[in-house]
């Protein structure tokens, strides 16, 4: 018999991911998928307990008035074809889930999977274009909830989720192998940087930084930068041994337990490191899942972290205004420059009013998006539809609505302060062949501008 | 048949109404989940009241918030409709003198031409969201059984209103058929989408608190800009 790669059972162990992992695209797992049986009762009673009178109600009451239609980047960039209607994709999944009462069969239950992930990402735009104030984003979040419980959740995501399970990370990044990148950057850098620090598990700090796996496996410079940052500016800082990744493929795949397990190894680091306020690296998702819903997950009863949480703009505009980071005024960004607003951390936590402070440090010809800030479009490619290989071809198409976005600027940058944002972005300047749009993060741009205080030894590398 | 119309028949019906709305809306508010919805609705009342406040009064104001503003069309027929079915049913010049009657409650009532008007506003309003129904790409994908059910529940009211005031030959008639569709109005509305008359209020709050204590009111001062 062959091994069970797709059941409800969330994956947590090592073993369970080389597994999924061997299963090249996930052939097999989609096939076992298929013949997934849904234990109705089970999800009968699972809509009984946990779908309450908010979602109810806003199925209920959903008047078909149709002005959500055009808040739909996936609705605009697919020739305003009706059935990517924010109204006619929720109804049409979990409404008509909770009209039969969760006596719906495998095939309905992989069409609900292909509308939660593939035709909706969760960005909340419509919830603002609702005059009954109906948040789809967040009903397709929960229906992501029910459908993981029943095991049906795209392959990627279940990797994603039992990667956080296993190694606290969303990828396969051992304590070792964090803490060896740590030291690995200080001597990588350390000819320039002479006093260049990455402290590990330091107690009392100004700030505990906390990253990404994927900077750490993939682009580990940008722990090297986020490290110079703290320095030039002198920053009491520390990385906790456990507990040093935000990011959170658990929340994308609807796992929420594995969420619940991700908040509580950073508050452990909290806990022991008593750091007077959290730094995260510039990343949507991270932000979302570990400060503006994360304190829930985390047993928090007013909803706010247990010390103050800020996303890395949040602690660049601070340090600018308060002239910690100085930046050389002559080597502003001198095009046309644009700003991505990432929906998690923008419309979700209203911090675009930090990202434009920085943008008057760093730009002199700053452009905005229309629409931009609160209202802005998604990238394209949040809410881990990046990650997805099954849903690629919806992916690229909803990649034009951000793409015609920005040539409408003129811009030929644009600042990124998110990892999802910055993959739709690269992708999109492949898929759709523009090369004349360049787009980064903040960190490699303030590194560029930024003046070394005499009092940090820096030496210049030819 | 009139006596009975406007008598008991009317009282269960207004019962049926007000309490009816009630329940749902004490329903809807017990059935909140700080846990499950991930928003602490018992802290931050600071936030969480001009939150819900302005998340309200922004839709109720036209072309308050970006939503109205892209679409004109929607938004002139919905407060056209809405003008209407708000103030007549209060201060119908009619309408005040049966509520005087039965519980002496005193109400200004409209000059019967601006009366009229809005009767107009409303009917035209309501014949244009049919259209709309049928011919927009948009809502022929969504339309129900129901959108159409209470679209006509509230043609019904207005129109044999209407023909009641300027028909006088046949007012026994149209009266009767005003009274009979407005109780269906009543009887209805807790229990279709009508429900919206208080949901709307409910639904609406919910969500400003939801961005007011939990996405980013700490940032922005409480207020989400609509």
């Amino acid at each position: 018999m062959s091994q069970i790669l797709c059941s409800p059972t969330p994956v947590t162990t090592q073993e369970g991911i080389q597994a999924l992992l061997a299963d090249k695209g996930g052939a097999k797992y989609y096939e076992q998928m298929r013949g997934l049986k849904v234990n109705q009762a089970q999800l009968a009673q699972d809509l009984q307990t946990t779908c309450k009178s908010r979602t109810r109600t806003w199925l209920n009451i959903c008047a078909h008035c149709g002005m959500c239609a055009d808040s739909c980047f996936f609705y605009k960039a697919n020739d305003k074809d009706p059935k990517q209607i924010p109204s006619y994709k929720i109804q049409s999944t979990l409404g008509e889930m909770l009209r039969r009462n969760g006596k719906v069969d495998t095939s309905f239950m992989m069409h609900c999977m292909d509308v939660a992930w593939g035709q909706c990402t969760c960005c909340n735009r419509c919830g603002m274009y609702c005059p009954h104030g109906i948040d789809t984003g967040v009903m397709f979040s929960y229906l992501r909830g029910i459908l993981f419980k029943h095991g049906f959740v795209p392959w990627e995501l279940k990797i994603g989720s039992g990667m956080h399970r296993v190694y606290g990370a969303q990828m396969d990044v051992t304590v070792d192998d964090w803490v060896d990148t740590c030291e690995w950057m200080v001597d990588e850098n350390s000819d320039e940087w002479p006093n260049l620090e990455i402290p590990v598990e330091k107690e009392g700090c100004d700030v505990m930084y906390i990253c990404n796996a994927r900077e750490v496996k993939h682009y580990p410079e940008d722990l090297a930068q986020a490290a110079i940052l703290f320095h030039v500016t002198g920053t009491s800082w520390t990385v906790p041994r456990e507990g040093w990744e935000t990011t959170s493929l658990t929340m994308f795949a609807g796992d929420w337990e594995g969420c619940e397990q991700n908040l509580k190894r950073i508050y452990d680091a909290v806990r022991r490191l008593k750091p007077k306020m959290v730094v995260g690296t510039e990343c949507g998702h991270a932000h979302r899942a570990t400060v503006v819903e994360g304190p829930y997950w985390g047993g928090q009863e007013s909803g706010d972290p247990p010390v103050p949480f800020l996303h890395y703009v949040e602690w660049v505009a601070k340090v600018l205004r308060e002239g910690k980071l100085k930046l050389d005024p002559t080597k502003k960004i001198k095009g046309p420059c644009t700003l991505q607003d990432a929906c998690n951390y923008v419309r979700n936590d209203g911090l675009g009013k930090y990202t434009r402070e920085i943008m008057s440090y760093i730009a002199e010809d700053f452009r905005e998006m229309d629409p931009h800030n609160e209202h802005n479009f998604c990238c394209g490619g949040g809410g881990g539809l990046n990650g997805i290989g099954l849903y690629r071809k919806q992916r690229n198409i909803g990649l034009k609505n951000k793409l015609d976005q920005i040539r409408a600027t003129g811009a030929n940058m644009v600042v990124t302060p998110c990892h999802n944002c910055w993959d739709a972005i690269r992708d999109m300047m492949e898929v759709y062949e523009e090369k004349n749009i360049k787009w980064s993060f903040l960190k490699p741009i303030l590194i560029n501008m930024m003046q070394i205080p005499e009092s940090i030894a820096h030496v210049d590398q030819e | 048949m009139m006596q009975l119309l406007t008598g008991p028949l009317f009282v269960a019906s207004l019962l049926i109404f007000v309490i009816g709305l009630v329940v749902r809306a004490v329903l809807y508010i017990k059935g909140l989940d700080a846990k499950l919805e991930r928003v602490a609705y018992s802290y931050h009342r600071e936030r969480s009241v001009p939150g819900a406040a302005m998340s309200i009064i922004k839709w109720l104001i036209p072309a308050g918030t970006a939503g109205w503003r892209t679409q004109p069309v929607a938004m002139v027929l919905f407060f056209l409709l809405h003008f209407g079915a708000v103030l007549l049913p209060l201060f119908l010049l009619g309408h005040t003198v049966i509520l005087e009657q039965c519980t002496g409650i005193s109400l200004p009532a409209l000059p019967n031409n601006v009366a009229d008007i809005l009767t107009i506003a409303s009917l035209s309003a309501l014949a244009l969201l049919a259209l709309r129904r049928i011919l927009s790409p948009v809502l022929r994908q969504l339309n129900s059984f129901q959108d159409w059910l209470i679209l006509a529940l509230t043609f019904a009211p207005f129109f044999t209103g209407f023909m009641a005031m300027h028909s006088a030959s046949s007012y026994d008639l149209w009266i009767q058929l005003h009274v009979i569709s407005g109780e269906l109005f009543l009887v209805l509305a807790p229990f279709t989408k009508l429900s919206h008359i208080v949901l709307f209020f409910m639904s609406r709050a919910q969500l400003g608190i939801d961005f007011a204590i939990k996405r980013g009111g700490d940032t922005r001062g409480g207020v989400f800009p609509w």
